[in-house]
């Protein structure tokens, strides 16, 4: 198997798309699953706002989203772009 | 640059390498479980300052036995600095290696897991004068129990370091001894912390309600026990690797024999932590509402069987990596393949094994405090570990693409890093949503436990929220599909 500075440069290129992506998906799914509890919590104790509660939990879900699709992108790159 | 080494100069270096992982790791453990210990019995004693020997001396007792990991792991370090295995073979250089590797992982959890039950004896008996001779008994069962962890990669350590292997290939007898290591340094981790954080929280409720702590220490026992089983698992691995692993075979053996140390070793953490949090959890219940205290095992059990689902993944990929004959090519892309399968399946078990424990943790405290309403909460605890579960099944997926790929394609170098890249990415991307996935649902159980009559709402809330939390884990699988079969 000849390796070339070319395949290097790929090979690396693929193994830090998966380290973006799987490391890059550990804190939203964290950070969204702690945001859905605390709305339950919430709509538990004030059934009667479950529409705003469960709009507010999507809006932080939204944002907390945003670093996942950070790694997305940057897996996308290094995969199809570089 | 010359780089010829002779066998002599090959094991110090894995002696050496081993000493420093086997204390470094080992170290952490212990410290930050007698740390633990050490604050709640400056807080104790700081709410009644008469207390302070007998708060102390609970104290040094309860940090002794936390210390124990920490002295297991200075033991196999001094005997890898000041030992000379060389007279093994080669393989020695991997078997000190991974010696270390096992002892000082293994040693992480038993530690911190042994401040638990010490550091509740402390708080218990200073928020209940009454008890305090008492509770030293149920925190050393608590302690001893999850000590078998640190000593299952005691008993791996020495079998490695003193495996005569002369004549042997370091590949693949050499991996297959790394492997050994890393499936039980890294299985005992969730096992020894679990455990604890259950002996805690008997040891609390047997502050609370002394008259409990019969049921209490049976129920902390059981729990703790089952939390056991993915340490076991690991075990089990560990010395069927070290006793039967492979002498002979292509680089594929080797790259098997790594990734079925990696499956087991690290999809035991999340199973091991999960288990022993709903132990804690139906410990917590039953001190709260003892009226329960007869249906609590079964519930907590039903919680722990499905809590153990992702580690049992975990066994089934390596005993396949290593008893299965792989029709793939002998090339650097096969053994990417095959150590990618371990890795997707090993770190994407963690996420779903602590998620399922901590769902299991809320249905039992959820049953406490609404007793009525325990098929309701049977029912949501069992959906949203179902859902919780996929990120481990996303893993499985991918391992069983990887093992059985069809690999034809010109052997490359990207190529095999395109497969080592899509087991890291679903492996590490499973674990949080596994993570998250379980909060919502423990936090959706505990809301049927407070207004049980809002359940069709907490379970819609539930779904939506875990169907988010699911989306990284989705992200995750797609871009190891997209590096296995497009790239």
């Amino acid at each position: 198997m000849d390796i070339s500075g070319a395949d290097l440069v790929r090979a690396a290129a693929f193994i830090g798309a998966g380290i973006a992506m799987g490391l890059g998906a550990i804190g939203p799914g964290v950070g969204e699953g702690f945001v859905g509890g605390k709305a339950c919590e919430a709509i538990g104790r004030n059934p009667d706002e479950a529409g705003l509660l469960t709009r507010t939990m999507l809006v932080a879900q939204a944002v907390a989203e945003s670093t996942g699709i950070y790694s997305l992108v940057v897996a996308l790159l290094l995969i199809f772009v570089v | 640059m010359d780089m010829v080494f002779d066998t002599v100069s090959i094991v110090k270096a894995g002696q050496f390498l081993g000493a420093g992982i086997s204390i470094g790791f080992g170290a952490i453990g212990a410290a930050f479980g007698e740390g633990l210990v050490g604050g709640f019995a400056n807080c104790s004693i700081g709410r009644r300052i008469g207390m302070a020997s007998p708060y102390t001396r609970t104290m040094l007792i309860g940090q002794a036995v936390a210390e124990t990991s920490g002295i297991f792991a200075l033991m196999v370090s001094v005997l890898l600095v000041f030992g000379d295995f060389s007279a093994n073979g080669v393989c020695a250089w991997t078997a000190t290696l991974s010696a270390g590797i096992c002892m000082g992982l293994g040693a992480l959890g038993s530690g911190v897991g042994a401040g638990y039950p010490a550091l509740e004896a402390i708080w218990g008996a200073a928020r209940q004068p009454a008890v305090g001779g008492q509770m030293t008994t149920t925190m050393l069962i608590g302690q001893a129990v999850c000590q078998t962890p640190a000593i299952f990669s005691l008993v791996i350590a020495f079998m490695l370091m003193f495996r005569n292997c002369v004549g042997l290939d370091v590949w693949p007898y050499g991996a297959s001894l790394l492997g050994a290591g890393i499936a039980m340094g890294f299985g005992a981790i969730g096992s020894g912390w679990g455990g604890g954080q259950a002996g805690g929280a008997a040891c609390e409720g047997a502050a609370r309600q002394p008259h409990l702590r019969g049921p209490l220490t049976t129920l902390m026992l059981v729990g703790q026990a089952v939390a056991q089983t993915p340490a076991i698992f690991a075990l089990l691995v560990a010395i069927m690797l070290i006793s039967i692993g492979p002498t002979e075979g292509t680089i594929l053996t080797s790259a098997a024999v790594l990734g079925a140390g990696i499956s087991v070793g690290f999809g035991a953490i999340g199973s091991g932590m999960g288990n022993g949090i709903t132990a804690e959890g139906a410990c917590n219940a039953i001190s709260r509402e003892s009226s329960t205290t007869k249906d609590m095992l079964t519930f907590m059990l039903v919680g722990q069987a499905v809590g153990q689902t992702p580690v049992i993944f975990s066994l089934v990929v390596a005993l396949m990596l290593m008893f299965i004959t792989f029709n793939i090519p002998a090339t650097l892309v096969g053994f990417c393949a095959l150590l990618a399968a371990g890795i997707s399946m090993g770190l994407g078990a963690i996420g779903s094994g602590w998620g399922n424990g901590a769902t299991g943790a809320a249905a039992c405290k959820a049953v406490a405090m609404e007793p009525t309403q325990r098929p309701v909460i049977l029912t949501l605890m069992l959906v949203g570990q179902a859902v919780a579960q996929t990120p481990a099944i996303f893993a499985l997926l991918v391992a069983f693409i990887l093992m059985f790929g069809n690999y034809t394609g010109p052997v490359t170098l990207p190529a095999a890093m395109a497969l080592l890249a899509a087991g890291i990415s679903m492996g590490f991307g499973a674990i949080g949503p596994g993570i998250g996935n379980g909060i919502t649902a423990a936090a959706a159980c505990e809301a049927v436990g407070n207004r049980p009559e809002e359940r069709g709402l907490y379970m819609r809330t539930m779904l939506v929220a875990q169907a988010v939390a699911q989306s990284t884990a989705i992200y995750a699988l797609v871009i190891a599909f997209v590096l296995i079969f497009v790239v």
